[in-house]
């Protein structure tokens, strides 16, 4: 099959307005016959859950959690950017295009990242009308701050909970559909399956968590709204409970994965501190305004940061502003997390494991006042004192850099629809807008475009040539899916090996992390390629899973779901190893410039890599989308 | 550390439940609570037995889906989230009782987890601003003065847990629906359906068979944001205002 983007004609600025005066129309009297299903309740999912439900479709919403409104975009701290220019900055769509495009390291689509752009003024007006209490000038009018990438400010914020807010006005519209009995909710529920009839999605497979009762629901259509990867590296900033589960079962009914192995890692976290670590805390960015990197300049075993204090001058590194002189502690995301990996691979890494690299505020307390450090940032230290026992008021900060977000996702047209038909992702589940690298404050920008504004009128394209007939349950694709999904958890459960589903998680994670992560070549990704294999063998043979499937067991829930994260985990070390080149967070050590930056090479592969399952055992057969670039110039990075 | 846990076990909502008493001896100050479970919890499965369920999924603080009654206290001793409480704020030897949230709108489900689906439907009966995709206005459009929109943002922290009701002696969940009404009758955009909003939310609040508030402040004490019962005192002024001048609902104002 050949891949159809589905980018629509005419210049740049024009794509969107035309694409939707040539979409087609339901008849509001007629949406009332199709049924949705939208699965996960984050930004993304939410916010299409309501626009859908008020403009007359019936709409089914599962999550996992025991609210909707816990869904992970709540964790997102920094903010959300739109193009407003309420700053008269020189802010424009086409800046913040070009600003995004130019951040994911020209491997996104321009058409895509240009609606993003369009839309996300009109984000910011909806998200008000809820009642969002965004950050606000003393004039009454909105504020707005910076962020990295961009040169004017253009980010929206509520305090350090921004997520948390859009993610309540989502919730809150949801919850109006809900009481108008539009939508029905399902909370404590996961889908295990999508169902496909005469080669369309139809409907999905679930199981009651409470429970345990395998349910089959049937639909016209069925959008994943379920999030990103990151926690196949066991620790990355998501929630716990954040999996792939949806997306690879969508992936393994036909639904291509694209760009498995775009993932970001974010340099400031709190640094793991021990075994029994479950999760990694993230640090906002902003920190790196005031706070200096650095190590010593020779190695020292196991320095603290009371010690650290002691430390003169002259025998520091601060390897960032060393390196980069321009930028300082500010170069972006990929490029400071790197730079931390080496000065630890050197021996030079901090705190009790040596994976740590110092974060210091004595310079800006001294220059500012504690009250102004104080001021920016109180909340976050108080935060860090709290999970390290340490004050960064008095010594420096550790920190060390995180999986936090995952670019790629289930491949999807310039409808968001996947490779089958019917089936649609929305927000991080799905790969487009962010290339191979995000900036801050976009996934929010992301995940509510998806779902308020471009979702609500690609649908109606598909719908209008589907029939009303709604699909009975009874049909034999969902008798053999509910069957297939049964076994699956029978299987587990009967095992009864020796090993927990965590030390198998974790050493998936571990493996992923060392040759999959922040830099990856090919000797180290091969090696990967055989442990996950031979892990998943093991996993099959040895996983002690204790309960039964016939009620609340999470012990199950997370086998089920780090069964679908070893096989995702081959596929990202496959798409790693072909693509032959270093772009954004996805760093080939055998494709950098002389002094170890990174190279792309747009000449082999300015191209999406789309995945197609195969079946059980069997090689992904790649797909590849060319990516046209008719408005911008590819150019290399540097913050030299 | 070596501490003693006592945990409240149950196998299902309609099973009687029990205290069991664990001795766990491998337990580190940088440990945060919920991974001391964790800990414990392998040792279990290692054993054969059953994990202790309870909810948890952030980890950071701000999803709302973790609780726990740690020592007579919801979220136990600092005023911050279970999954924010780190063990050094035990000491060596401690004996820890811990509990699921007690209230008779939350049942428990198994263990630790309790069904929190009543703030869900609180909500639903009210918590938002009608206002469909796409029609609205420009968002500097209305300007909100600066005191306004923090005040309405200190309501709007509120993160769902449930601990302002485990807190209350009669489980009362004014704190909870109070911080949606106030964050939505500060601003002027909740202006409109100020009134129908606060009395649909209190008769739903009613209904669920929270208790009534008695100003006892526990609530503001053990909240993990820190949302103070001043805006109890705005919805009870929106609450009253609604009564005397509304025409909705007229049968089920003030309760039933």
């Amino acid at each position: 099959m050949t891949l159809d983007s589905k980018i629509p004609d005419g210049p740049l600025a024009e794509k969107w307005t035309r694409h939707k005066f040539n979409l087609k129309l339901v008849n509001p009297a007629n949406k009332r016959k199709y049924d949705i299903i939208v699965v996960g309740t984050g930004l993304a999912g939410a916010s299409a859950a309501a626009s859908l439900a008020e403009l007359g479709y019936n709409v089914k919403t599962f999550c996992f959690q025991d609210s909707p409104r816990r869904a992970h975009s709540i964790a997102a701290q920094g903010g959300i950017n739109a193009a407003k220019n309420y700053q008269n900055d020189g802010d424009s769509i086409y800046r913040l295009f070009y600003d995004t495009i130019k951040g994911g390291d020209y491997r996104a689509r321009e058409a895509n990242v240009y609606r993003l752009a369009e839309v996300s003024v009109n984000i910011i007006d909806q998200c008000v009308a809820q009642g969002v209490p965004f950050a606000r000038e003393y004039g009454g009018l909105l504020a707005n701050r910076s962020f990295g990438g961009a040169q004017v400010s253009r980010t929206f914020y509520a305090r350090g909970q921004t997520g948390q807010q859009l993610l309540l006005g989502a919730y809150a519209a949801m919850n109006r559909q809900i009481a108008a009995g539009k939508i029905k909710s399902y909370t404590r529920t996961e889908m295990l399956d999508v169902v496909l009839v005469d080669g369309k999605a139809r409907g999905i497979i679930t199981r009651d968590l409470v429970t345990g009762k395998i349910e089959a629901h049937s639909a016209h259509a069925v959008l994943l709204c379920t999030g990103g990867y990151s926690n196949v590296f066991y620790l990355s900033t998501n929630a716990k409970g954040s999996n792939v589960t949806a997306a690879w079962r969508a992936h393994r009914k036909g639904a291509f994965f694209g760009n498995p192995c775009f993932t970001q890692i974010h340099p400031t976290c709190i640094p793991v501190s021990g075994n029994h670590q479950s999760k990694l805390t993230l640090m906002s960015e902003s920190l790196r305004n005031d706070g200096r990197v650095w190590v010593p300049k020779k190695p020292i075993k196991g320095l603290t940061a009371r010690d650290a204090v002691n430390i003169p001058e002259s025998e520091r590194d601060y390897f960032l502003e060393r390196r980069y002189p321009a930028f300082g502690n500010l170069v972006p995301r990929d490029v400071a997390s790197r730079n931390a990996k080496y000065v630890c691979d050197e021996g030079r890494g901090v705190g009790p494991t040596g994976l740590a690299v110092f974060l210091d505020f004595a310079d800006a307390i001294k220059r500012d006042g504690k009250k102004t450090i104080e001021s920016k940032y109180g909340n976050l230290f108080d935060m860090y004192q709290q999970i390290t026992g340490d004050n960064p008021y008095e010594v420096p900060m550790m920190i060390y850099p995180a999986v936090h977000y995952t670019m790629g996702g289930l491949w999807v047209d310039y409808n968001l629809m996947t490779t089958v038909p019917g089936l649609y992702a929305l927000g991080e589940a799905n790969f487009s807008d962010h290339g191979a690298n995000r900036l801050g404050a976009s996934a929010l920008m992301q995940g509510l475009a998806d779902g308020y504004f471009i979702i609500p009128y690609t649908i109606g394209d598909y719908l209008a040539g589907m029939p009303y007939e709604k699909v009975s349950t009874d049909r034999p694709e969902f008798k053999e899916a509910m069957e297939q999904v049964t076994n699956r958890l029978k299987k587990l459960l009967s095992i009864k090996g020796k090993k927990t589903v965590d030390e198998f998680h974790r050493e998936l994670g571990m493996t992923m992390w060392d040759y999959c992560g922040m830099s990856r070549n090919e000797e180290g990704l091969k090696k990967a390629k055989k442990k996950i294999q031979e892990l998943r063998e093991e996993f099959w043979q040895n996983v002690n899973v204790v309960g039964s499937a016939n009620e609340l067991n999470m012990e199950l829930e997370k086998a089920n779901r780090v069964s679908d994260f070893m096989e995702l985990a081959e596929l990202m070390v496959d798409d790693a190893l072909h693509r032959k080149e270093s772009c954004g967070g996805h760093f080939r050590e055998e494709s950098a410039t002389e002094d170890g930056e990174a190279k792309r090479n747009d000449n082999e592969f300015a191209y999406v890599a789309a995945w197609e399952y195969k079946g059980e055992n069997q090689p992904e057969v790649l797909h590849k989308e060319e990516l046209k670039f008719e408005n911008v110039k590819l150019t290399q990075r540097s913050y030299k | 550390m070596k501490l003693t846990l006592k945990i409240w076990r149950q196998k299902g909502p309609h099973v009687k439940g029990e205290f069991k008493t664990y001795v766990h001896e491998h337990v580190s100050p940088d440990m945060s609570f919920l991974e001391m479970l964790d800990v414990l919890n392998t040792e279990l499965i290692k054993k054969g037995e059953e994990p202790i369920h309870f909810d948890h999924d952030c980890r950071e603080g701000i999803c709302g889906m973790c609780s726990l009654y740690i020592n007579g206290r919801p979220h136990g001793p600092l005023q911050t989230t279970t999954c924010q409480l780190h063990m050094r704020s035990f000491k060596d030897g401690e004996t820890i009782t811990i509990e699921p949230w007690r209230a008779k709108p939350f049942p428990v489900i198994k263990d630790l987890v309790v069904d929190r689906s009543a703030f869900d439907r609180i909500q639903q009966s009210g918590g938002y601003i009608s206002v469909n995709t796409g029609g609205a206005p420009d968002a500097n459009e209305i300007p909100i003065p600066k005191k306004i929109a923090d005040e309405a943002m200190d309501a709007a922290t509120c993160i769902g847990c449930g601990a302002c009701v485990a807190a209350c002696k009669n489980a009362s969940a004014m704190l909870f629906v109070a911080a949606k009404v106030s964050q939505l009758a500060l601003l002027p955009q909740g202006h409109p359906e100020r009134k129908e909003r606060v009395e649909r939310m209190v008769a739903q609040m009613d209904a669920e068979g929270f208790g009534a508030c008695t100003n006892t402040r526990a609530c503001e004490a053990e909240c993990p944001k820190g949302i103070s019962v001043a805006h109890i005192a705005r919805m009870n002024r929106e609450y009253y205002t609604a009564m005397l001048s509304s025409y909705e609902l007229p049968s089920k104002a003030g309760g039933e």
